[in-house]
């Protein structure tokens, strides 16, 4: 095949008309359903405890550890990507993700053993999103910080 | 010897035979539309093992003694084994043949190694360094999973082009003489990139390189789709093989009820939530050893285009944002009662 670039000009056009479209809707309304269910869940923790008399920072620390035990039990037991895979950012955006991504790492290198394996490389998910996370609320600090001087 | 034909194809002279064929695969292959057609069926994927990676090198090591037991060969009749698979240094093809007393060649060409494979023994064949080789690969969804994208037990939604890693493996018998299907040719693939960097859509990625190889080929050997029975492509998937079928048409080819591709037969995507088909390196050989070689063999196809592709790309390269190098390998396959 001497013609590369009619090659190339007819894998263009082939691939732009075979491009799938991703189910932007479906994906939208689950993850809505999803993540909101959790977010109620939660709310109804938070309630809950500070009816036994906690008060709302306790009630919300308590709450915050109960999903995270069961985000991890449901990825021990091997349901939780399951659930992932229909609910996408529904369970990757709240604490659930945070947790299931340390958890099934933790799980997934347990294999290559306890020191290089499961402790180099749990955070290897979750890791960027604390080096940002803390970075990017030390920046805002600083920036309210001087804020607050000059108010 | 050996002839050159054209651009990139060459006609073997011996009658190199696929003397025996032996597929193996894991639960969720057993469970497609092709599962009854493997010699073997894993219920459990790790195989008893205690990681995945030593899970898959069993079901490689099984599928290679089943297969020369199917054949009655013993090792010592057997001079070399040859395969790959996607795992860094290919260590499943290279563990498991460590229990074989053969001389051992370990090739990487992606989801292609085995068609490379193929191909690299034939011409051994051809050239009589080697009387009779094993040519083989292997590939496992937990392993390539754990390599190429994230943790399994990750809850993330996969991409609407993304295939599933064929936990399967493939391996053949190859010897000069002998009864059998033959591999008379092969065209052997160039490396072509069109600059596509998604590595959750290597269907699309490595449609060209199949098209670069099949239109190659018919043009070297005057030939077209009404001079096979069929062409088999190796793990294009839904998306791939769609466009492929599709730039076929614009360059004066119709593949219509001629073009198939191994991904896209082995799963029942919707189903099994299978993404868009298959992929792997053992997706073409276990559905080529358990799927079309018995058609081959009963002449229900008398002569065949099989057409692994491969992305040569890593997770560093993935990462350092390169295209994705694409490549496709060709054999000739035929069983005609009236052969030369």
């Amino acid at each position: 095949m001497d013609d590369k670039a009619k090659l190339r000009e007819s894998f263009e056009k082939a691939a732009a008309k075979n491009a799938p479209k991703p189910p932007y809707f479906k994906h939208g309304f689950a993850a809505f359903t999803v993540g909101g269910g959790i977010c109620v869940f939660a709310q109804f923790l938070i309630n809950t405890f500070q009816s036994f008399g906690m008060t709302y920072s306790e009630a919300s620390a308590t709450e915050t550890i109960v999903v995270i035990f069961i985000t991890g039990l449901l990825t021990a037991l091997g349901l939780f990507d399951r659930i992932g895979r229909v609910a996408g950012a529904g369970t990757f955006v709240p604490i659930t993700g945070f947790a299931n991504s340390i958890v099934s790492s933790a799980i997934e290198f347990k294999a290559e053993g306890w020191i290089f394996g499961l402790g180099g490389n749990m955070f290897k998910v979750a890791g960027p999103v604390l080096v940002y996370g803390i970075t990017s609320s030390w920046v805002v600090g600083i920036v309210y910080y001087l804020y607050l001087l000059v108010a | 010897m050996a002839r050159k034909v054209g651009e990139q194809t060459v006609y073997f002279d011996n009658k190199i035979t696929i003397a025996e064929v032996s597929s193996a695969v894991g639960p969720m292959e057993g469970n497609g539309p092709l599962g009854k057609d493997f010699d073997l069926v894993f219920e459990d994927d790790c195989l008893g093992e205690s990681t995945f990676e030593k899970g898959e090198c069993m079901m490689l090591r099984k599928c290679v003694e089943n297969l020369l037991r199917k054949g009655k060969f013993t090792q010592s009749d057997i001079d070399l084994i040859i395969g790959g698979d996607l795992l860094n240094q290919i260590i499943t093809t290279t563990f498991a043949a460590e229990n074989f007393d053969m001389m051992y060649w370990g090739v990487y060409s992606a989801c292609s190694s085995f068609s490379e494979a193929l191909q690299i023994a034939s011409t051994a064949i051809e050239a009589g360094v080697v009387k009779r080789a094993v040519a083989c690969s292997s590939s496992h969804f937990s392993t390539a999973e754990r390599q190429y994208r994230n943790p399994l037990e990750l809850g993330s939604q996969s991409k609407a082009t993304a295939q599933r890693t064929a936990t399967a493996s493939g391996a053949v018998v190859l010897q000069a003489g002998g009864s059998g299907p033959v591999i008379t040719g092969m065209t052997i693939g160039k490396i072509i990139d069109f600059d596509r960097k998604d590595a959750a859509d290597m269907g699309t990625a490595m449609a060209p390189a199949a098209a670069h190889t099949i239109l190659t080929h018919f043009k070297d050997t005057n030939t077209s789709f009404a001079d096979y029975d069929m062409v088999y492509t190796g793990d294009l998937a839904k998306v791939g093989l769609g466009i492929l079928s599709d730039m076929l048409k614009m360059h004066g080819y119709d593949p219509s009820g001629r073009l198939n591709d191994c991904g896209h037969m082995l799963f029942d995507c919707v189903k099994q939530h299978a993404d868009c088909g298959g992929s792997g390196a053992g997706c073409s050989s276990s559905v080529f050893c358990g799927h079309i070689f018995p058609k081959l063999k009963n002449k229900e196809l008398g002569r065949i285009l099989f057409v692994p592709t491969g992305a040569l790309l890593s997770t560093v390269s993935s990462y350092q944002k390169n295209s994705i190098p694409c490549i496709a390998h060709a054999v000739v396959i035929e069983n005609k009662k009236d052969k030369k």
